[in-house]
Formats: C-alpha cells, structure tokens, sequence
C-alpha cells in the first residue's frame, strides 16, 4: 500500500475543524508537538474510562486491568525501539526532559565507586546544537561536580564538525550526550565515530531522539548508544509521558534519582533498598492512561510502518527546500539537501522578523513555530536572533508545503508595503 | 483583514524609522530586558534630572511590534516627569491586558493608541510590553541612584 498523507490525515480528528475564519489548517509545527490519531485519543480516554485504577497495587480487576494496559504500553515502546533487554530497560517519565535530567540527577547521587561517579576530573560532552533539555543538564551537572564541560561545534553548512573528535572526546570523557537530529537545523547526526571514540574511553553515550525517535526506524542495538530518551506527544502520543531506554547493566548499577512509592523494596525508618529496574526510577503514581495513549500512537506508527513514514518526510523535505531555495531572499538555517536531513526546515527572510512572518502565515492558516526553539547557544553560533521553523510529519503534504511557500510569498507583499 | 489591526501603518512606520535608538554615551541607569519566549532584547538607558525624563536611548533587536513599542515609548516619555511617565505606563499597561475591548485614551497615550490592535493577540501582548517592563526597571534604578 501506498503512503497516503491525505488518507492518514483522516485519521486525525484536529484537521476537521477550520483556522482563522475558516481556512484549512496547515499545521507545520509537529517538531514542538505532533497531532494525535484517533486511536491514541481513544486509548488514553477508554483507559480513564474503563480501567481507572493504580497500577501495581490495589487487589482487585481494576488494577490488574490498568496494570496490563500500563506494562503493555512498555512493551510497545521496547519493540519499537529494539531495546534488547526487552520492556524491562523502558523507563517511563513524564518528558524526554525529565529522562535526561533523571540521568544527570542520578549521576549526582551515583557514590564513590560507581560507575557514574563523576569528579572534578572528569568531563562531560555535548554539541553546540543541543536543545536546551540536552544541554542544560550537563551543564549544571558539570557545575556541581567541578568537572569539565565540552561541545562539538557546529560547521557553517549546519554539520557536526567531527575533525577534532578525539581532542573533543578526551580520556577522562565520562559521559557523551548528543542529539540525533537537530530540532532547528534538521541535521541528522551521524553516531558510529562519535559512538566509537567515546566507548574507546570508556564514557557512555546518551541519545536525545526526541526528533529521531518519531520519524525514523530505531533500533538502539545498531545505533551502539547507552541510552536514549524520547517524548511521547511528538510521536502522535500524549503529553506527560516520556521514554528512557538504557542498557540493563547500566540502569541496574545507575542510582535512582526520584524517590517515594512504588520504587522501593524494602523500608525502614533510616533506609531503604531499591526495587528492580525499571520500577526503581518510577517513583509515586506514574502517568498511566498517557502511556496506554502513547502505545496506541507507537502502535500507529508502526503500523504505518516507520521506513515508509521516513521516506515520505524525507521526499516532502526536498520538495519543500526546492521550493523554498526559489523564494528571493528566504536563508535555509540548516543543510539545504536531504542528505543525513529530517523534516526539520527553519528559515528566515531578509527584512522580516521571524515572529511577524510567523503571525501572516498564521492569518494564512498555516502554524509554524517562530523563536530560538530553545537552542539559544546555536541560534548565536548560526549568527540568527531567531527563525521560523517549518516541521513536517506523517500527515503534511505537497499541498501543505505548497501553502506554506504561498504564504511566505504573501508576508514578503503584506511587510513589503512600507 | 484582522491583521492589519495588529500591523497598523504607525507601528510598521516606527519599525522601519527607529526613534531614539543608539545608546546615550551617559545614563542614570541602564537596563538589559528579553522576551525569554522569542529572544527580543532590548537595552534602555534613562537619564533622569531633577525628576525628568531628559533621555531615553535604546538598542535593541526583535519583532516589528516590541520594536516599534520601544521606538513610540521613548517618544512618549522623553521630557516627562516621573508621576507623568507613571500615568502613561499604567494607561498602556491597562490598554495591552483588555484583550482589545478598549481603544486607549489618545489624550496620554498619544499614537500609542494603536496597540490596541496588538492587545487582541495574546502572543505578541509580550512584544509590545518589552520596552515598557524595560523602563519600569530603569526608572526605579535610576531614583535609587
């Protein structure tokens, strides 16, 4: 079967309403949040509705009921990523923000000894294209310990520069926390030299595929991290729900981080001792009917199957920059081939400031995010105050990108009047 | 078109011919504001004598509207005293929180009556505060010193 953005499109109940006085809606902003299908609407309500109970306590059908539904999810997650411990290395959270800080927090209480255990002697590593969630944490990660923090520039055709890995990634590197694909530029990181160096050192490496994870085939045993971390409501899942994946040996050794119910196994009045993986770092009532929704969504996709889903994005990202690269005075912020690219298109337009264009596409029908699309230090590196970001996914098409370019077109007219 | 209630001809005209922008080499005090949620930033310098406004100079970068906000503020202000700039910053900060159900009183707000438009777009009600929030800062700075 073919794939059809117009068929998927009906699957998704936003599209049947109208945006400012009546226009079709355009939406071109899934890198900050995807619509949702039908389908994981319906399984994060029906759980509400029909199995409402906490799961992994409570003696009666309800909580088993919402038990299998929550463990179920985890084991959707786990297939789709190809996590090899199975679901028992799928973490919940409530974001990928808080995965990565769950990482960096637990590293905090890792005690001497620990492979965690970070010092002053040790650095940490990230790139200049990093979202603020995988940049911040490392950072005040490397305040508290002393220890040194380092990045990986960004070249001027949007790119990792890699040249000086080795001066980058030192031997007393501990951790290596990238992202996989840019949230503003597109740019799709390639891992295996970065993977290699840093297991060479022996510093284990930390994936945000927040906007990997949603439009591409993941399988966590070839991409050769330690750890990966997504969110659910950019993969057509819910909001409040997010996904840590780690290597069993790791999440076992790693400390927890937030403590309370449900992540102990015995107490006292002065101690306590942990319950197994993953339930160590889910502490309290966990966000159950969100992961129900989510394996719905992940369910969705794959159904739709993720290489198609890949494809499609990759095909309408080269139409889009065609048509883009047309239109006199637009600047591509980020590689303008689809080679190593996701959907991922930000821009800006000489003499007009990226939140006016953001507001004329919006009378035009058509959402965009405007802004520095919380990547402040790579917005400075790029020499941009700010862009319009377009971001494609399973339900845009020729006809949406043909729209935004209409309209890009009608904001030059409309602020070219003065 | 709705929009052209936000993008009047007078905010699209100080965008494009900046006032009292390029900082004061002096000041009584100088204040550094952003838009956490875009990255517009401005700098404003105040300098106060005797309870006036006898200066204020600006630089800055963002949208047409916290520009042109910014850019009629100082306008406004330069050569107010102090009780008469408190006036005019409350009268504007009422206009952008009446979610355009007021049209501004042109007595003290002069031409900024056109940001009554802007007050009908939550999203950009920010931009057009920028400046003012700016000011507010650097004159109580400045009565400190």
């Amino acid at each position: 079967m073919t794939f059809s953005p117009k068929v998927v499109r009906k699957d998704f109940p936003i599209f049947e309403r109208t945006i400012r006085d009546g226009k079709r809606l355009v939406y071109l902003d899934s890198g900050a949040t995807s619509q949702k299908p039908l389908s994981a609407i319906e399984a994060e309500s029906n759980f509400y509705k029909f199995h409402n109970a906490a799961v992994h306590r409570g003696a009666h059908q309800l909580a088993e009921e919402a038990t299998d539904a929550y463990e179920g999810a985890r084991e959707i997650v786990a297939q789709f990523l190809g996590s090899p411990g199975g679901a028992d290395e799928i973490v919940f959270t409530k974001s990928a923000t808080e995965s990565l800080n769950l990482l960096a927090y637990a590293m905090s209480n890792a005690p001497a000894g620990n492979r965690f255990a970070l010092t002053s002697a040790d650095r940490i590593v990230v790139t200049e294209m990093e979202h603020h969630a995988n940049l911040i944490p490392w950072q005040q990660l490397s305040a508290r310990l002393g220890a040194e923090l380092a990045w990986f520039k960004v070249t001027p055709d949007s790119r990792l520069d890699l040249s000086n890995i080795n001066d980058v990634i030192t031997t007393n590197t501990k951790v290596v926390s990238v992202t996989h694909q840019s949230n503003v530029l597109g740019t799709i990181n390639p891992l295996e030299a970065i993977v290699a160096r840093a297991h060479a050192v022996g510093a284990i490496v930390i994936l945000d595929a927040c906007q990997s994870a949603p439009h591409m085939k993941i399988d966590v045993k070839k991409l050769g991290v330690d750890f990966l971390a997504f969110s659910g409501h950019k993969a057509l899942g819910p909001t409040g729900i997010g996904v840590l994946w780690g290597h069993m040996n790791l999440l076992d050794e790693l400390p927890p981080f937030l403590f309370g119910g449900s992540m102990i196994e015995t107490v006292t009045m002065t101690s306590a001792t942990w319950a197994p993986v993953p339930q160590k770092f889910e502490a309290g009532v966990p966000n159950m009917a969100q992961a129900v929704g989510l394996g719905a969504a992940l369910n969705y996709l794959s159904t739709l199957g993720m290489d198609n889903v890949h494809n499609h994005e990759t095909e309408l990202t080269g139409y889009l920059l065609k048509k883009m690269l047309e239109i006199p005075d637009v600047r591509i912020v980020g590689p303008t081939d689809t080679h190593m690219r996701g959907g991922t298109v930000s821009f800006t337009i000489k003499d007009i400031h990226p939140h006016d264009i953001g507001q004329y596409l919006d009378s035009q029908g058509v959402a965009v995010r405007t802004g520095h699309h919380c990547a402040w230090p790579l917005a400075k590196c790029m020499n941009v105050p700010a862009t319009t970001r377009a971001s494609l996914y399973v339900y845009n098409d020729e006809d949406d990108c043909d729209a935004l370019v209409a309209a890009i077109l009608g904001a030059q007219k409309y602020f070219g009047r003065f | 078109m709705e929009l052209d209630s936000l993008y009047q001809e007078v905010i699209l005209d100080h965008y494009k011919h900046p006032q009292h922008k390029g900082l004061s080499p002096t000041f009584s005090a100088q204040v550094s504001h952003v838009n956490t949620s875009c990255g517009d930033e401005i700098i404003l310098n105040i300098i106060l004598e005797n309870d006036v406004i006898t200066s204020l100079t600006w630089e800055g970068q963002g949208c047409s509207i916290s520009q042109a906000s910014v850019s009629m503020m100082t306008d406004l202000l330069t050569g107010k005293s102090l009780e008469e700039s408190e006036t005019i910053v409350k009268s504007f900060s009422e206009l952008m929180a009446s979610k355009g159900t007021s049209t501004g009183d042109p007595e003290i707000l002069e031409d900024a009556v056109v940001f009554a438009g802007v007050s009908k777009f939550p999203g950009r009600v920010k931009c057009s505060l920028l400046g003012w929030m700016a000011f507010k800062d650097a004159s109580i700075q400045a009565q400190a010193q």
